[in-house]
């Protein structure tokens, strides 16, 4: 089992619907958040390009806070979700100065936090709040060791990137291009 | 209260020590009904269901309430063709307009203290008592058509009610004139029907989809959005009209960067094109359409190469894109759009948009435009309203006799009095429209008002209008009550309920009680027979078979279409249009007969002066107008708008990102904050782009306040429709001040 997330560029708008429901299911205080939304344009009018992004914790297989986590409060559990036990947690930080997509921040009750997949909704069998919510349909969350998984197959029939490959981490969260 | 020349100051709401009580949450008190059995009890307590007034789309969802039975999160109704389950971001962080605690919290009427205004706390009953007598007296002296409802939003309907049995049948929202009206008048000229909301747009089986100026994706019409999407998904070919590389844009496989204003000339040289290269649906234009010869005649002289001059679009472009349409036609939108009031000739642009439409066999056909069908429900069992013996039209003699609504903008204009004109306004009454925003030219609105004998506003919010009304009536969110069932057409009808899931914060209170409580004063109680809303909507839901019960575990009910008539026109079958002709009016007869062009013709705008740059404004996918402004969790996603400007202008003006400029237009007006630049290749250099609704004055605004710039502080100038009365307001220039202007804004 390995949870991934595919987003497919050519759909989204950058609504930014995914970060509002993501806000308001887990409880995110005003003023953070656990996803958010990237616009990248190129080119010179009227040459132009527009990429959005829909960007957030990318569960890496080889997770850099995970290693760097003094106390295993980051830990990865089934099917790869990077949680973090906020019991655990010290706050120390090491884990937001490893994550080079810096996904996490610290909550204001001291503990660090981050996108976790939804998880409490993935156990129910249900979709992220942020796949569920989103109009266009861009986003797919699934399994990709299951090749028979909707993901798994677009990942097979589409062209993809992941974000900072040359980190070497490993994200599972790839980008229809 | 004295009538002098300003006995309307504007008054901040923040200067008042405002009380109304918060509510705890006694969920049992109010949920009432089915709560006997264990799982029913759980079920009904955890999901309420309700339909969205964020924006004008009206999708349905459900409420959900946290273990502690406060509101949590709100999602769509899987059921409803308006959302798919879906909500859009707005949608989704309804739930900030009911936590706001900038919220209105209980009436206010305007007062004296020690020389200066200021609003005191009153009653519910107090206020009531204040505006019956206010109104009845101007029914007295001047007629109760004297006295207009300006709406937006579920509570017209009641107030609209309210004041349809007092006499007056002058009820407007700002969403015709100074929105979609001229596709309405357009489309109806044509087609013999309009366009209605939701668009009646088959995006999702088109094949190809072209957008004027229409930027879905940022424009968060949430059916809509979400059938571009599937769109793409199925390869549909998309081509944007746009000075700004929009979303859509980015989306499309043609962009047209079109020199803003110039839009008429490439829809007349289209249809040069397409007529010229018999690249029109010959069977059903044969069958059904009125006017080719002359259309043909008329366009004769729109060619592409004329056009290219006028639009810089490169002929080979024009004549490409025509093609794509007519290869993938009849499965073509060539779309409406909605905010459409833009330069004067819009109604007649719009005319464009219809006849090529129609050459390319759109109308009536799968991918192209579909026929919506709405469930009936019975009307209450009302007495008649009386008869008005004047309206809004009085008032404007031999103008905009195409207009089908009632114009904002008209019955402002005719608020101020004037020595040819008999009908002024007397009394205003506002519900969930920020008139200052959404009306061009503020100095006029402000000298309207000024003349105002009474001047109510009803809110949940202490948007700017609050401060100029006599009374301020506070309203409830919509998710603390109930509302008329949404019926809005779609491919199936549907019905959908809005119900409580918490009662109303503070001392506000819904439309419909607010409406029955000013009926009842006025001696009109038999225009709302029942005592509670609940029981007026039970016995409405009954006579279509269902019931309150089972729409409250339900939300929405779809019902079987009474005609097999999605599709009208395919096959061709024999088929008679509401115009005079029974036809598609290629030439209108309407237009023609009420001395308007009947084929739409070029006019060349107004271009800015030096140094001045074109002021387009639009949408952004988390806000509503400026009504979602405040909402902390919107707020929280976009919380001051920019001006984009191309880096060419940037690097004559020395303009950096982030930098603070202040915007001044054409007639010197400053805007009252200064408003950050974004440097971007996404917008031609002739213009300027800024999203609506930023720029809030009122302090009691507390996140809204001094946040960006206002589009509508800019926008004093208007180019008036002669058909139907919209309000063009793309019109306007500005120009950039790098420093704090020493002269205070308007």
């Amino acid at each position: 089992m390995r949870y991934a997330m595919a987003i497919d560029t050519k759909k989204c708008v950058g609504c930014s619907d995914c970060v509002v429901a993501c806000q308001v299911e887990n409880n995110v205080p005003i003023g953070h958040c656990r996803d958010w939304v990237v616009e990248a344009t190129s080119g010179t009018y009227p040459d132009l390009s527009l990429e959005i992004r829909s960007e957030r914790c990318n569960h890496c297989t080889n997770a850099p806070c995970v290693r760097c986590c003094p106390t295993e409060a980051s830990h990865i559990v089934d099917g790869g979700i990077v949680v973090v036990d906020h019991d655990e947690c010290i706050g120390c930080k090491a884990c937001i100065t490893s994550c080079p997509y810096d996904a996490r921040f610290v909550h204001p009750e001291g503990y660090v936090d981050k996108c976790t997949f939804c998880i409490h909704r993935v156990e129910k069998g249900e979709n992220p709040a942020c796949v569920s919510v989103c109009p266009t349909k861009c986003m797919y969350f699934g399994d990709t060791d299951d090749p028979n998984s909707e993901i798994s197959q677009l990942l097979r029939k589409r062209k993809w990137k992941t974000l900072i490959p040359e980190a070497g981490t490993e994200p599972n969260i790839y980008y229809l291009t | 209260m004295s009538k002098s020349l300003n006995r309307r100051d504007f008054i901040k709401i923040s200067s008042l020590g405002l009380g109304g009580l918060a509510v705890a949450n006694p969920i049992f008190d109010w949920l009432g009904g089915s709560m006997n059995s264990g799982e029913s009890l759980q079920e009904t307590i955890k999901r309420i269901p309700t339909y969205c007034e964020v924006c004008f789309w009206k999708c349905a969802g459900w409420t959900h309430l946290n273990e502690k039975g406060d509101i949590w999160k709100l999602t769509g109704n899987d059921n409803d063709p308006h959302c798919n389950g879906r909500l859009c971001p707005r949608g989704t962080g309804g739930v900030g307009m009911y936590y706001d605690d900038d919220r209105l919290k209980t009436p206010l009427i305007r007062t004296v203290v020690d020389g200066k205004q200021t609003y005191r706390e009153a009653s519910w009953n107090e206020a009531f008592d204040f505006i019956a007598k206010k109104m009845k007296k101007i029914a007295d002296e001047h007629g109760p058509e004297c006295i207009a409802l300006f709406s937006h939003g579920s509570g017209g309907k009641h107030f609209g009610r309210m004041l349809k049995a007092f006499g007056s049948p002058n009820i407007t929202a700002p969403s015709y004139a100074q929105c979609r009206g001229p596709r309405e008048v357009g489309f109806f000229a044509t087609f013999g029907e309009g366009i209605g909301s939701p668009e009646r747009v088959d995006i999702r089986d088109t094949d190809c989809l072209v957008l004027i100026g229409s930027h879905i994706g940022e424009n968060m019409h949430n059916g809509q959005v979400q059938e571009m999407s599937d769109a793409i998904d199925k390869d549909a070919t998309i081509i944007t009209v746009d000075p700004r590389f929009s979303t859509a844009a980015s989306k499309s496989k043609h962009w047209l960067p079109i020199k803003p204003a110039t839009d008429m000339a490439l829809l007349l040289s289209w249809i040069h094109v397409i007529i010229n290269n018999e690249w029109y649906d010959k069977k059903y234009i044969d069958k059904y359409a009125f006017g080719l010869d002359e259309l043909k005649e008329h366009v004769k002289t729109y060619t592409p190469e004329w056009a290219y001059g006028i639009t810089t679009i490169k002929p080979n472009v024009i004549r490409k894109t025509a093609k794509e349409m007519a290869n993938a036609a009849p499965s073509v939108i060539i779309h409406p759009g909605r905010h459409v009031t833009w330069y004067g000739d819009d109604t007649q642009r719009l005319r464009a948009v219809a006849i090529l439409n129609a050459l390319l066999g759109s109308w009536g056909r799968r991918g192209g435009f579909y026929n919506p069908e709405k469930k009936k429900v019975a009307k209450l069992d009302i007495p008649k309203f009386p008869k008005p013996s004047k309206t809004w039209r009085d008032a404007f003699p031999d103008q905009y006799k195409l207009a089908g609504l009632a114009l904002a903008s008209g019955i402002c204009d005719a608020t101020i009095p004037a020595a040819d004109r008999d009908c002024s306004f007397k009394a205003w009454i506002v519900n969930g429209t920020n008139l200052i925003s959404t009306l061009p030219n503020q100095a006029n609105t402000i000298e309207a008002i000024q003349n105002l004998d009474l001047m109510v506003v009803i809110d949940t919010m202490p948007m700017e209008i609050t401060g100029y009304a006599d009374v301020v009536l506070p309203e409830c969110t919509y998710l603390e009550r109930y509302d008329n069932l949404r019926i809005s057409g779609h491919r199936e009808p549907t019905i959908a309920l809005r119900a409580p899931a918490a009662e109303p914060k503070y001392n506000s209170k819904s439309a419909w009680w607010m409406a029955k409580e000013l009926a009842d004063r006025l001696g009109l109680n038999d225009y709302f027979p029942f005592e509670t809303e609940d029981q007026e909507l039970d016995w409405q839901l009954k006579k279509v078979g269902s019931s309150l019960e089972e729409m409250k575990k339900i939300g929405l009910k779809k019902f079987e279409r009474k005609y097999d008539d999605l599709y009208p026109l395919e096959g061709l079958p024999e088929y008679e249009f509401n115009t005079n002709t029974g036809k598609i009016e290629l030439y209108s007869t309407a237009m023609e007969d009420e001395g308007y062009d009947p084929l739409p013709k070029f006019t060349a705008h107004e271009e800015p002066p030096t140094d001045f740059y074109r002021l387009i404004y639009g949408r952004a996918p988390m806000h509503t107008f400026s009504r979602t402004a405040n909402n902390p969790n919107l707020t929280d996603l976009m919380d001051e708008n920019k001006v984009w400007v191309n880096p060419k202008v940037a690097k004559e003006w020395d303009l950096k990102n982030n930098q603070e400029v202040w915007l001044e237009n054409q007639d010197g007006i400053v805007t009252s904050f200064p408003i950050k630049v974004r440097v971007t290749e996404r917008i031609r250099w002739d213009s300027v782009y800024m999203i609506h609704g930023f720029g809030h004055t009122d302090k009691r605004l507390s996140r809204a306040y001094g946040k960006g710039a206002s589009d509508a502080e800019l926008i004093t100038q208007t180019k008036i429709d002669p058909v139907m009365g919209g309000t063009g307001m793309r019109v306007n220039f500005v120009t950039f001040l790098t420093e704090a202007p020493t002269k205070g804004a308007a």
